[in-house]
């Protein structure tokens, strides 16, 4: 039986079936928020299914070696990674069985973080290189950020569990943690103003400048599945809780829908920054949130 | 034809990824085709992207009269973007290299050097025919999906051959229309 709700929760709920077409839907709502806010009509609903497909009819160029199979690895690494992440978020009530922990949620969430660094240098494209050192700077960036404001969650609750994280008690240090965690969000899914390692002027598509057809469209659902990782992430923070299944399911997608939007509208009226201006703004502006949140956590389990 | 080539030719022509190239253009039909991507006109409607890199586009969007210089560009650009692929010709000098014909400095008109799949003449091309051009070119990918790739020698036959310059100030003769190597389209502006 235990096996049986962890392959579900795997597969089905909130896993694979769910998570890929949600994952399509948040990159329409990425792409037609940006129309809007633009004042056009935008792609139609489909359009990230349709690229999906079109891109899997496409032929890869020949690639011998190593090179050729690491390129053919990473995106399906980061596919699996990031899947998984949403496999393990706590939607649903705890039912026993292997449920997995905060650490293991954060390694797979940083995982296809990795894979899109490795993917730029084996490409041996410049602007792959490029896009990789881009991305491995902003992401010792805004780690720092997003891991103390985890951990500062984890600290308070004194545990690593994620049932336990998933209900929180509303508190100032909830909200702090949930606002650090927000502004690594789009460093986090490469969107403005932090959309520094595919910045499309400056360097083509960065690390992915090389990839084709198929590897492409596991890069693309890899994206979506890391906006629905990400996202659920903060809409099981600060969703309340909820005994009936159905109801709990509803709060975690209304509120995940909620933080897509506003990622978006922000992406869609900011533009890019520099590298040097985002690395200060992660380490000088934003780091005070984090160390407020850990602190005020360490402070309230002193008193405890 | 079965269910996924069905659901391939449809999401191939809802889906053109485009790549840009200037072989030596004056700059008009590449301000054009940026005017057919912004809120204006919206050929994102259409599924329309502008790629940064050649491997991730299906169309290769071709302004300029094709100048030596740019010939062996052209060439690697066109191998470097995965097949199933397409060739627009924006503007009538990729057709007919236009007022610039006999210079000694060009190596044109295109279709010399690359199957051109669909012209948009010009000089330059308004957005909406632009747009026209790339639908139609969507189109073209999208028989293709039902073959096996390559198939550059599918082509659609041209409509009228006698067309393929309307602009004004060209004086390109006949025999520069006819030296195309393979067929296509036109798209009336």
């Amino acid at each position: 039986m235990n096996l049986t709700t962890a392959l579900a929760r795997l597969l089905i709920f909130p896993g694979l079936l769910f998570a890929v077409p949600f994952a399509w839907f948040f990159l329409w709502v990425e792409r037609k928020s940006v129309a809007l806010m633009q004042g056009r009509i935008g792609p139609p609903f489909m359009q990230p299914f349709f690229d999906f497909i079109k891109l899997l009819g496409k032929t890869t160029p020949p690639r011998r070696g190593v090179s050729g199979l690491l390129m053919k690895t990473w995106p399906l690494l980061a596919v699996s990674t990031a899947g998984g992440a949403v496999g393990l978020l706590p939607v649903l009530p705890s039912s026993g069985g292997f449920e997995g922990d905060l650490i293991l949620l954060l390694a797979l969430l940083e995982v296809p973080s990795m894979c899109i660094i490795a993917a730029g240098f084996s490409s041996r494209s410049i602007f792959g290189e490029i896009g990789s050192a881009r991305e491995a700077v902003l992401s010792v960036s805004y780690n720092v950020v997003f891991l103390l404001a985890i951990v500062s969650i984890a600290a308070s609750q004194h545990t690593f569990r994620l049932e336990a994280l998933a209900h929180l008690p509303a508190s100032p240090m909830l909200i702090l943690a949930v606002v650090a965690i927000l502004v690594c969000l789009p460093a986090k899914l490469h969107i403005n103003p932090f959309s520094l390692p595919n910045a499309e002027q400056e360097i083509y598509s960065g690390p992915i400048t090389e990839y084709a057809g198929p590897e492409l469209a596991m890069w693309e659902l890899s994206h979506g599945l890391e906006w629905v990782a990400a996202t659920g992430l903060v809409a099981t923070l600060i969703a309340p809780h909820f005994t009936a299944v159905w109801l709990a399911v509803l709060a975690f997608v209304v509120l995940s829908f909620g933080v897509v939007l506003l990622l978006s509208v922000t992406a869609a009226a900011t533009a890019r920054l520099q590298i040097d201006t985002t690395v200060r703004f992660y380490w000088q502006c934003t780091l005070i949130f984090a160390v407020l949140a850990i602190s005020s956590a360490l402070f309230m389990r002193f008193r405890s | 034809m079965n269910l996924w080539n069905r659901l391939m030719c449809f999401s191939r022509r809802r889906s053109p990824w485009l790549f840009h190239m200037n072989s030596g253009s004056c700059n008009g039909c590449d301000i054009e085709l940026i005017a057919s991507l912004t809120p204006r006109y919206d050929a994102e409607q259409l599924g329309v992207r502008l790629e940064g890199s050649p491997r991730h586009a299906d169309i290769l969007c071709i302004t300029g009269p094709v100048t030596r210089n740019s010939v062996q560009a052209i060439k690697t650009v066109y191998g470097q973007v995965c097949g199933p692929k397409a060739v627009v010709a924006i503007g009538s000098c990729p057709a007919t290299t236009n007022v610039f014909i006999d210079s000694r400095t060009l190596d044109g008109p295109l279709n010399r050097h690359l199957p051109v799949d669909v012209f948009v003449p010009g000089c330059p091309p308004r957005p909406d025919a632009i747009i026209q051009g790339i639908a139609a070119a969507a189109g073209i990918l999208a028989e293709r999906a039902a073959k096996r790739w390559p198939a550059e020698s599918v082509m659609v036959p041209m409509a009228d051959p006698e067309s393929a310059c309307d602009c004004t100030k060209c004086d390109c003769t006949k025999e520069d229309k006819s030296s195309a190597d393979t067929p296509a389209r036109e798209v009336q502006p």
